[in-house]
């Protein structure tokens, strides 16, 4: 029994060796280099600063006529009104999908499969933009996300869907309910740890995003929070410190986020991930 | 009928507007613009000329074979990794909540940003990777200078990126097993090592199965980490189609991006759907 204790403390103290090595370093990293100042953070070295300068955070924020805040603006706008149409669309979508078993309800299921193992066809979606009038604006952006995001959040509106039965619905039809208020007053409200998980997860997944906004979305007044940094990459190779105070600025709000939904974040992936 | 009445077709109308408009039909008509020289007003048919330039042209065949690479390495060692980390989290070990918060934080951090810290930390002089291999007796290495070392550089932080959701998938798999199978099998004299290979790998086939699938299609879809790493470089090295559609768009070639897009599409098709019967992803779960 002993040499088991033994073998288990071990295993805790190189567990948590190996993971402060491979995983907290790297953002210890980042921490530090954005609180140097240029020369110091160029070594690119994991001292701790000499002296702590915050105003290299000021620096980021007031770069290009404060293009970060505007930058927030626009990503949590495309975030926000993404992550609405799409609890709309696929909470109703698949309760179509889910409860109906015909031909139709058939062939969407294997459409919308496709979309989980397909990435977008892209110079394409920009043709069919343009021809809509909508390409370098904020709608034409917030559509494509959603129809990329549709196929995972139906996924997952699905699994969810399948665990309640089907008798409210029946009882709530002969009693004279409407289907929409019937849908919008029972089963809505049913859905919400799932709505929850869908927040969380798309709004994480649009935020962080950085190759459609590069395709649908250019131009100065429309970028986004990953393009700033990407843009930063370029202009400011030899300026470490400003680099990385803007990787934390936009790493802080998914930080925050993982604080306080910890525990949700990870059964959603579960759940997403299982089921779909 | 009344099923028809209750679930109204109404209801999917609008999922079936947005998905179609913009994701089914672009990839519809890729097929045709694939096959044009085209600049979004006009396009000229050129019949298969995009395609026999992407099997004939080195730079752009080298974005066929990394994909590939990228696919095989990316989601085999986060298959094989994770698995190893979340057998190690689920045993007795009293620390395991801290360091599954530390593994799965890198899932949320943006892959622009995890990029940019790695190439920092991958510098072939001053970066605190070589200062460690320096440290221990190595000799530095050119991760992403080299073209021998470059693709496997960025593969290795793929890595790290990806273990994050394939370990939480794993111990939410491993944790449903039944406790009595490992009773039963430590009476019957079986080692941990017998129980993990005929008790625990068996049990959690589904989540497995899962995660090879999902980090297939990770891998294949991977630009914005190695954009922010490489660019695609040093030459070509660590191209792959994703970064092909761009170059080639930003290069002007419209037709031949998109010949780009619909050859990834096939490897896709060709690859994962066969997958997909082999490991009988639905059935299972």
């Amino acid at each position: 029994m002993k040499k088991r204790q033994i073998k288990y403390l071990m295993g805790d103290i190189i567990g948590c060796l190996m993971t402060v090595l491979i995983f907290i370093i790297p953002f210890i990293f980042m921490l530090l280099t954005s609180l140097k100042d240029r020369k110091e953070a160029n070594l690119l070295s994991l001292s701790l600063p000499s002296e702590i300068h915050l105003e290299n955070y000021i620096q980021v924020f007031q770069e290009n006529d404060y293009q970060i805040l505007r930058a927030f603006k626009n990503s949590i706008l495309l975030a926000g009104i993404s992550v609405a149409l799409l609890i709309v669309v696929c909470s109703m979508g698949g309760y179509f999908l889910q409860r109906r078993h015909d031909r139709l309800s058939g062939i969407l299921n294997k459409l919308v499969m496709t979309g989980l193992m397909m990435p977008a066809a892209i110079l394409p979606t920009i043709w069919v933009l343009q021809k809509l009038g909508i390409y370098k604006t904020m709608t034409g952006m917030i559509l494509v996300e959603a129809a990329l995001s549709i196929p995972f959040t139906v996924m997952l509106y699905i699994g969810y869907m399948s665990n309640i039965p089907t008798e409210l619905e029946e009882a709530g039809f002969i009693d004279g309910c409407s289907p929409m208020r019937l849908f919008g007053k029972i089963i809505f409200p049913l859905l919400k740890p799932i709505t929850a998980t869908v927040i969380i997860l798309d709004a994480v997944t649009i935020f962080n995003d950085f190759t459609n906004p590069l395709y649908f979305l250019p131009g100065r007044e429309n970028v986004t929070v990953q393009l700033t940094i990407y843009n930063f990459m370029g202009k400011y190779q030899s300026s470490y410190n400003l680099l990385f105070a803007d990787v934390i600025l936009i790493t802080v709000p998914m930080l925050i986020l993982f604080l306080f939904f910890n525990k949700r974040i990870v059964d959603g992936m579960v759940a997403g991930a299982v089921k779909g | 009928m009344r099923k028809n009445k209750i679930y109204h077709v109404g209801f999917v109308i609008p999922l079936i507007i947005v998905f179609t408009a913009f994701f089914l039909v672009p990839m519809v008509i890729s097929l045709y613009f694939s096959m044009t020289v085209w600049n979004f007003d006009s396009a000229k048919f050129c019949g298969l000329k995009n395609y026999i330039t992407f099997f004939t042209t080195k730079s752009l065949w080298t974005g066929v074979k990394n994909t590939l690479i990228y696919a095989l390495l990316g989601s085999g060692g986060i298959t094989v990794l994770a698995f190893m980390l979340a057998a190690f989290l689920t045993s007795r070990i009293r620390t395991k909540n801290f360091i599954r918060s530390a593994v799965f934080f890198p899932n949320l951090v943006s892959a622009i940003a995890v990029g940019i810290t790695f190439t920092a930390m991958m510098h072939p002089t001053k970066g605190i990777i070589n200062k460690l291999i320096e440290f221990l007796g190595g000799t530095r290495i050119n991760f992403l200078g080299d073209t021998k070392t470059a693709l496997f550089s960025v593969i290795l932080v793929l890595l790290w990126k990806g273990l994050s959701i394939a370990t939480v998938i794993y111990v939410a798999g491993i944790t449903s097993i039944d406790t009595d199978y490992y009773e039963a099998a430590a009476i019957d004299g079986a080692n941990g090592w017998a129980r993990l290979v005929h008790i625990t790998v068996p049990l959690c086939r589904s989540s497995i199965n899962t995660v090879i699938l999902l980090s297939v299609i990770g891998s294949f879809r991977n630009f914005d980490l190695m954009w922010a790493m490489t660019g695609g470089g040093p030459g070509y090295a660590t191209d792959n189609m994703a970064s092909i559609v761009y170059k080639q768009y930003a290069a002007g070639f419209y037709g031949l991006s998109t010949a780009g897009n619909v050859v990834l599409f096939l490897i896709i098709a060709v690859l994962i759907f066969p997958l997909q019967k082999l490991l009988n992803w639905k059935k299972e779960v």
